[in-house]
């Protein structure tokens, strides 16, 4: 009884046809060509690339050129007023659960008191959007972390709900998740046993908008809180920013918020 | 004639089962189909909706061919009622795969399952895979009779020392 080797051409094709795709465009290629819409089209031209399916990075909206930030001046913000962290609530379709002490909180009002002087100032408080965010620096998953503008975000595909960051942030921002959530915004996903926090509503700010608290504390007749590009040094932002004082807080841990306060 | 025979009966009992497909019964959509066809959305559509939330939440690119939401502007299926069904529901596009498959999704742990502006109603998160124990009650009392099928459901099985 004779075995015969299979002939060389036969072992390299069956090779080739078990070796993996070398990347994810010429997957979606071959597929798409099994598929039997785009067949005809490639034995016309052989030499032409079909785009890979899904949009690419060059479209990219998070432009590391920018980098989005908010002035917050405290002398316009009133005491009484909300409309900032009632915005935020039903833009991101975060709310009460009846648990007030983890209930989730992307902003919230604070008060201030100058020990010395007995001077109290009201202002809202959520993510200060640090150049150099602890909660990333902290986070085993990588789920925390920093877009190219400058925008500090949770990808709560990775999040393990570790609360790591929720530590790590000095300014208390960040809030867990701890009932089941549903009826949520198709932009603002939210689950339980995910990290969360403002999102300085990036999906708005994708599409050109603002946040939803600009918005609304300018409905208001405020106008307390100014977006703009922290790097376009014609923002009205960057403007504001030249012309009065300002402070960022915490300035001792070195973060470079993107978040300022004017008559702090 | 006996092969005949053999073939004829197959035949009819193919027949009766084709009244009853074994495969799920996968709603209808509305809208334009998927270019790529069905069978390949079915098998990559995981790989392109995680290729896609990739660009959009660290890239903010919102342009992209695939996410959830985009699935249920097609892929919205009503009850009886009209009501538009969650995750919750048997009935969920999704769903009628995923149970067939017996593949767990967690995508709506923190999606929504439905089209922005429908209410969902109650929390469904945890209730989705949980067990029906009335259903298993009624198959073990099909399969042993009452008085077992109680006793495995109440008794925890003895370990073997």
């Amino acid at each position: 009884m004779k075995f015969r080797l299979p002939s060389k051409s036969t072992a390299s094709k069956s090779n080739d046809s078990k070796q993996p795709p070398a990347n994810r465009a010429e997957l979606t290629r071959r597929d798409f060509l099994r598929s039997g819409s785009a067949v005809a089209s490639l034995t016309l031209a052989p030499g032409v690339t079909l785009m890979a399916f899904g949009g690419s990075e060059a479209t990219a909206a998070a432009d590391a050129g920018k980098r989005w930030g908010l002035l917050i001046d405290v002398n316009k913000c009133a005491p009484d007023c909300n409309d900032c962290v009632t915005a935020c609530s039903t833009e991101n379709g975060w709310k009460d659960t009846g648990h007030p002490d983890t209930d989730a909180q992307w902003i919230r009002k604070i008060t201030m008191k100058n020990t010395a002087t007995g001077r109290e100032t009201s202002m809202p408080m959520m993510c200060q959007h640090c150049e150099s965010p602890p909660c990333v620096d902290v986070c085993p998953t990588g789920a925390s972390f920093k877009r190219a503008d400058g925008i500090v975000l949770v990808d709560k595909h990775t999040c393990i709900g570790c609360r790591y960051c929720m530590m790590a942030c000095p300014f208390k921002a960040r809030s867990f998740v701890h009932e089941p959530v549903n009826n949520q915004k198709t932009h603002a996903p939210r689950g339980q046993g995910t990290v969360e926090s403002c999102t300085l509503c990036v999906h708005r700010v994708d599409k050109g908008g603002t946040p939803a608290c600009v918005e609304a504390c300018a409905n208001a007749g405020r106008e307390a809180i100014i977006f703009g590009d922290l790097k376009d040094p014609n923002s009205a932002i960057s403007q504001a920013l030249l012309q009065y004082p300002s402070a960022a807080l915490r300035p001792d841990l070195d973060l470079n918020p993107g978040v300022r306060f004017a008559n702090l | 004639m006996i092969r005949l025979a053999l073939i004829l009966v197959l035949g009819l009992a193919g027949a009766a089962f084709a009244q009853e497909s074994l495969l799920p019964d996968i709603p209808a959509a509305t809208g334009e189909p998927h270019a790529e066809g069905n069978a390949y959305w079915r098998k990559n559509h995981m790989d392109l909706l995680r290729h896609d939330r990739d660009l959009t939440m660290r890239f903010g690119n919102r342009e992209i061919g695939a996410s959830l939401k985009a699935c249920f502007d097609c892929h919205a299926v009503q009850d009886d009622d009209g009501q538009v069904v969650t995750i919750e529901s048997e009935k969920h596009f999704c769903r009628t795969c995923h149970d067939y498959a017996a593949v767990k999704v967690d995508c709506f742990s923190c999606h929504r399952s439905t089209p922005e502006g429908i209410d969902e109603g109650e929390f469904h998160s945890q209730t989705q895979g949980a067990p029906d124990s009335g259903a298993l009650a009624a198959f073990l009392n099909g399969l042993v009779g009452p008085a077992d099928a109680q006793s495995m459901m109440t008794q925890p099985v003895e370990a073997s020392q």
